[in-house]
């Protein structure tokens, strides 16, 4: 048999502890899929066809009932899609990583399982579903001539990827952090709900009063919805945004979100 | 080598920081077979977990040169929607070894059959057991922790088992934890006894069991 794990040095180097990271986020990320979605009808593709469908409803819903499109002269269908495909990722990203320990307590008996790489396996699974989703969808749409082509691509690549830093990073800290008490986890749910209307997915700053927007605009994923839609609509609205301001906080949040996670696999005991 | 350097664990409870391991020194060499005798709560498992590397002590330095199994035959961790076959492919990916050539070895040492490719929840707990136990021995290590002794199945399933793991492999290094130290005679080349957290190692194996045996006696 050749299926031997040999190990000489007594250290191990960078380089090494990166690839077997990878090995096993990646190992987490099958089971998770085969986990979660199972092997049964369409399979995988539930990873990005239950954001899919949440936000078709919510696409249909906001265009038939609220129309902030035609006031604004921007396509409602547009608006609603850029608008909820963010929320998405911070809301699921963070969601999941809430009590993501538990359930996977056993597979820390293997060595190199860290409770980081739980949190990472299920950060990288909940924002490529929600990017496959949002990239299904704008294509979709832009086939049938639903919607128009985006303005400028670069643009929304960058906000969606700074989105995405603050989801990875708000998952660790508050997915840490419900290892502490679980009273973070019930407290989270209606937190996310109320933090809807200053995400910046319901309404533009540009539309708000210059003092409630000077609040909501404290808030990251405003920002890097307003980049993302100014990407998308190019000069039909009036961007405001300061990615410098939303790389300072998604630092200070990735730093402690780090440090909660390490405090709390200090804490994990295998079962 | 395996090196456990002064290596201290303490566990929070209700009534304050609870020391279960305290200071413990050891030295395992390649193809050597420590019995660590234990009563129950003397820490056995705890130390098993430290050597693992699946905890970690809060103070002390555990230094590890031959690569380590997890603790056998654990028979936790798996998903129960998932199959055997996709809990045998996650165990080869975090190691790094390949589930192709494994896979022979485990249906024939697992006689799951068919059931292989069931979901775990289906299993009886002793197909749980073998499973486990075939995945064990399907990724090869230089030392093999093993926490308490194996009571998997029936006497044959039994035989199998310590023929698997004490004969084809008694080249490798243990370190087998345990209460029966009938069973560590058997199998082990030297013994320590683990006490309310501290380990003490005897040069002579008889003199390990002595001292473990008149432990019991005072305190029974």
């Amino acid at each position: 048999m050749t299926n031997h794990v040999h190990r000489e040095a007594e250290t191990t180097s960078f380089r090494r502890s990166l690839s077997i990271q990878w090995r096993v986020v990646k190992a987490l990320l099958m089971r998770e899929i085969i986990t979660r979605y199972g092997r049964h009808n369409i399979g995988f593709a539930w990873l990005f066809a239950e954001p899919m469908m949440f936000t078709v409803g919510v696409v249909i819903l906001w265009s038939l009932f609220h129309d902030i499109g035609a006031s604004h002269h921007i396509s409602a269908v547009a608006y609603t899609l850029t608008g909820y495909s963010t929320v998405l990722v911070w809301r699921n990203t963070i969601g999941r990583c809430t009590l993501a320990v538990e359930p996977n307590q056993a597979l820390l008996f293997h060595r190199n399982v860290r409770v980081i790489d739980l949190f990472l396996s299920r950060v990288i699974l909940e924002i490529g579903g929600a990017t496959l989703s949002m990239l299904v969808l704008m294509s979709l749409f832009m086939a049938a001539g639903v919607i128009d082509v985006p303005f400028n691509v670069m643009d929304m690549i960058i906000a969606w990827a700074m989105l995405a830093w603050y989801a990875a990073a708000m998952g660790f800290l508050i997915g840490g952090l419900t290892e502490f008490s679980e009273l973070v986890e019930r407290f989270w749910h209606p937190i996310a709900y109320f933090q809807l209307p200053v995400s910046g997915a319901l309404a533009m700053a540009s539309w708000l009063p210059a003092n409630v927007r000077s609040v909501v605009l404290l808030f990251p994923t405003a920002n890097c919805v307003e980049l993302f839609r100014y990407g998308y609509f190019g000069d039909a609205v009036k961007p405001y945004y300061d990615l410098g301001y939303v790389a300072v906080v998604n630092l200070l949040l990735t730093w402690s979100g780090l440090a909660v996670v390490a405090a709390a696999s200090r804490r994990v005991e295998p079962q | 080598m395996i090196e456990l350097r002064e290596i201290s664990k303490r566990y929070s409870t209700r009534a304050g920081k609870r020391t279960v391991i305290d200071q413990v020194s050891l030295r395992v060499a390649p193809g050597e077979r420590v019995g660590i005798l234990g009563r129950n709560g003397a820490g056995k498992s705890t130390l098993i977990r430290l050597i693992s590397g699946s905890e970690l002590p809060d103070s002390g330095k555990i230094v590890r040169s031959m690569s380590v199994s997890w603790p056998l035959a654990f028979s936790g961790g798996f998903q129960g929607s998932l199959t055997g076959l996709d809990n045998l492919r996650f165990v080869c990916r975090v190691y790094g070894a390949s589930h192709q050539k494994a896979l022979p070895f485990v249906e024939e040492f697992s006689e799951l059959g068919e059931y292989l490719r069931e979901p775990v929840k289906k299993y009886s707990s002793g197909m749980r057991a073998r499973l486990a136990f075939a995945i064990s021995m399907a990724i090869e290590f230089d030392c093999f922790l093993i926490d308490e002794v194996i009571a998997v199945g029936d006497a044959r399933f039994h035989d199998k088992c310590n023929h698997e793991l004490f004969d084809r492999r008694r080249d490798r290094a243990m370190i087998l934890v345990s209460h029966d130290s009938h069973r560590i005679r058997e199998v082990c080349t030297r013994a320590c006894v683990l006490d309310a957290g501290r380990l003490y190692e005897f040069a002579d194996i008889d003199h390990a069991f002595d001292y473990y045996e008149s432990k019991q006696q005072t305190t029974t």
